[in-house]
């Protein structure tokens, strides 16, 4: 009985051990296909499954589950994608602006001004959810994922393109509207 | 004088090798680990990674030493030493060549099997010294493996023993080959003194030695605690068993030892088993293929390959077999390989009496 076991236990281990021998040897060359949209990409899986990143980069998708981007002069800063993040990762500060600013490439008319538009890359989950909810569809995810970096704070990617003159000067201009309208009011 | 200085200069130089060793296998190790699994394993620190292992015990020698609050302190710092030592202690007496031997003693083999066992008590100082219940249940598992295996072990000696008539190593290397001082002959029939090579070797000195081999090399392997017998270390349920709390340099040396470990025993294996430094090529008639492959500079290639040859297949072993479980492991032991090595035992002795004479 006990020897039936052995003979067994031998036998499954020789077994094993010409396998991981064909491996050691057949290891000369690496996986033929790394792109799995191309046919006959499951058939090609033989080799070495080591992709020697950074030097060798696997085929990804156009847009995928990767870094956002905001196309800032499409936004309406609507708050939406803000509202919309799971892990409050987007921080938005709005100044409104006395007329009509322009319009976006969809057609929707802009009257705010995005003094902030910071998203911290740390954070994010990579839900998509803000992609989502966008009504101009200007914020996406990209094909980038390899953002290292030595320093927390590059992680926080800012997106408003406004200097802070300009928005001392939008604030000004608001707050000088206001005014304008309350003693309009009260005359 | 110049005694003295060869005393000091031998310990150094097995020093050196072990450490040369230790640094290459680890590389080795990881390279087969690497291509076993379909992977590349180390290839950015120098060309292929070659330089791996070298950043590596530069990393863990500059590390601070840290010794936990509540750890026993003597204990926890002589432990590291105490294995190390003990396996150090172990190459005094094995040849590398023909009368090449640190130390010609009459009882090396017994010297061997004396000074390793310490080893054991070593892992226990570590895993008790660290007050750590996974470094305890770590040294718990490894004492009880190590004392069970030390029977298989011992017996397999034992076995190559009766048949060799001697505890020196040297002359049981002596006697596996064409240099051999007594009458060799092949499985007991065909007296091949003058043939010499791979027949000569005391696995082929009698049919049961194989067998007797085979039940070293498990037995030996679950001594040095490698996969599939390295339930004390268990990376995956006892973060590294005894030397979980170790380290930089204390590390290092638990490896050096593993490591040095490693290469005893296939050296052991080797000299009593496997023809020692001896070639295995045979004389074929005029083609004198064994004196050829006879001599200092080729006892010390042969011992060398050999060894090396079986630390591969322990490496080999490692990445293909999965760990044992504690039961399964002294099963194994005590069911299978202690009475398969008594069986060998009792062959040994009958064939001492009943065929060579
Ligand atoms: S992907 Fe998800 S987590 Fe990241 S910013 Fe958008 S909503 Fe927030
Ligand atoms: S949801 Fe779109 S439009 Fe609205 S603030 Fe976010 S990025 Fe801008």
């Amino acid at each position: 009985m006990v020897f039936k076991i052995a003979f067994h236990a031998l036998k499954t281990a020789f077994k094993g051990l010409s396998l991981t021998v064909k491996h050691l040897f057949g290891a000369q060359k690496a996986r033929q296909e790394l792109d799995i949209t191309k046919d006959h990409y499951f058939d090609n899986q033989t080799g070495i499954a080591t992709v020697q990143y950074p030097k060798v980069k696997m085929p990804i998708p156009e847009v995928a589950r990767y870094q956002l981007d905001v196309e800032i002069d499409d936004c309406i800063v609507c708050d939406l994608c803000a509202k919309a993040c799971p892990v409050d990762c987007i921080a938005i500060e709005a100044i409104k602006s006395p007329e009509v600013i322009g319009k976006t490439s969809d057609g929707s008319v802009k009257r705010l001004y995005p003094a902030r538009f910071d998203i911290d890359m740390a954070k994010c989950m990579y839900c998509g959810l803000c992609t989502v909810v966008c009504p101009t569809e200007c914020i996406t995810m990209t094909d980038q994922y390899d953002r290292s970096s030595t320093k927390l704070t590059d992680l926080i990617y800012g997106f408003s393109d406004m200097t802070d003159d300009q928005v001392a000067q939008r604030k000004s201009e608001w707050t000088k509207f206001q005014a304008e309208k309350e003693a309009a009011k009260l005359k | 004088m110049l005694d003295l200085f060869i005393h000091i200069l031998v310990p150094v130089a097995i020093f050196m090798f072990i450490a040369i060793f230790t640094l290459f296998a680890v590389y080795a190790e990881r390279k087969i680990a690497g291509f076993v699994q379909d992977r590349l394993g180390p290839m950015e620190t120098g060309k292929y990674g070659s330089l791996q292992t070298i950043a590596d015990i530069l990393k863990l020698l500059q590390k601070e030493l840290i010794t936990p609050f509540l750890a026993d302190k003597i204990l926890f710092r002589v432990a590291p030493i105490v294995i190390f030592v003990a396996i150090f202690t172990g190459f005094s007496v094995i040849p590398w060549s023909h009368n090449f031997i640190p130390v010609n003693t009459h009882t090396g083999l017994f010297l061997i099997m004396a000074v390793v066992s310490i080893d054991a008590i070593g892992i226990l100082m570590a895993g008790w010294g660290s007050n750590n219940k996974f470094s305890l249940l770590g040294a718990m598992r490894a004492i009880a493996q190590m004392v069970s295996y030390e029977i298989p072990v011992g017996l397999t000696l034992i076995t190559a023993v009766m048949l060799t008539q001697s505890l020196n190593l040297n002359d049981i290397a002596t006697n596996q080959g064409i240099l051999a001082t007594e009458e060799i002959k092949f499985l007991g029939i065909w007296s091949i003194k003058n043939v010499g090579g791979v027949l000569a070797w005391n696995i082929f000195q009698a049919p049961h030695m194989i067998v007797t081999y085979i039940i070293f090399f498990i037995a030996t392997l679950a001594e040095c605690n490698r996969a599939p017998f390295d339930i004390p270390e268990a990376e995956s349920e006892l973060v590294g068993g005894f030397h979980t709390e170790y380290g930089g340099i204390q590390f290092a040396f638990f490896f050096l030892a593993e490591y040095a470990m490693m290469f005893l025993v296939s050296m052991l294996g080797v000299v009593l088993f496997l023809g020692a430094w001896n070639t295995p090529f045979p004389n074929i008639g005029s083609i004198r293929l064994a004196d050829w492959t006879t001599g200092f500079g080729w006892g010390i290639f042969w011992t060398f390959f050999k060894s090396l040859f079986l630390v591969g297949i322990q490496m080999w072993i490692r990445w293909t077999l999965p760990r044992l479980r504690a039961d399964q492991l002294m099963n194994l032991c005590w069911k299978v390989l202690t009475p398969l090595a008594f069986l060998c035992m009792a062959i040994s002795a009958i064939w001492r009496i009943l065929v060579i004479t």
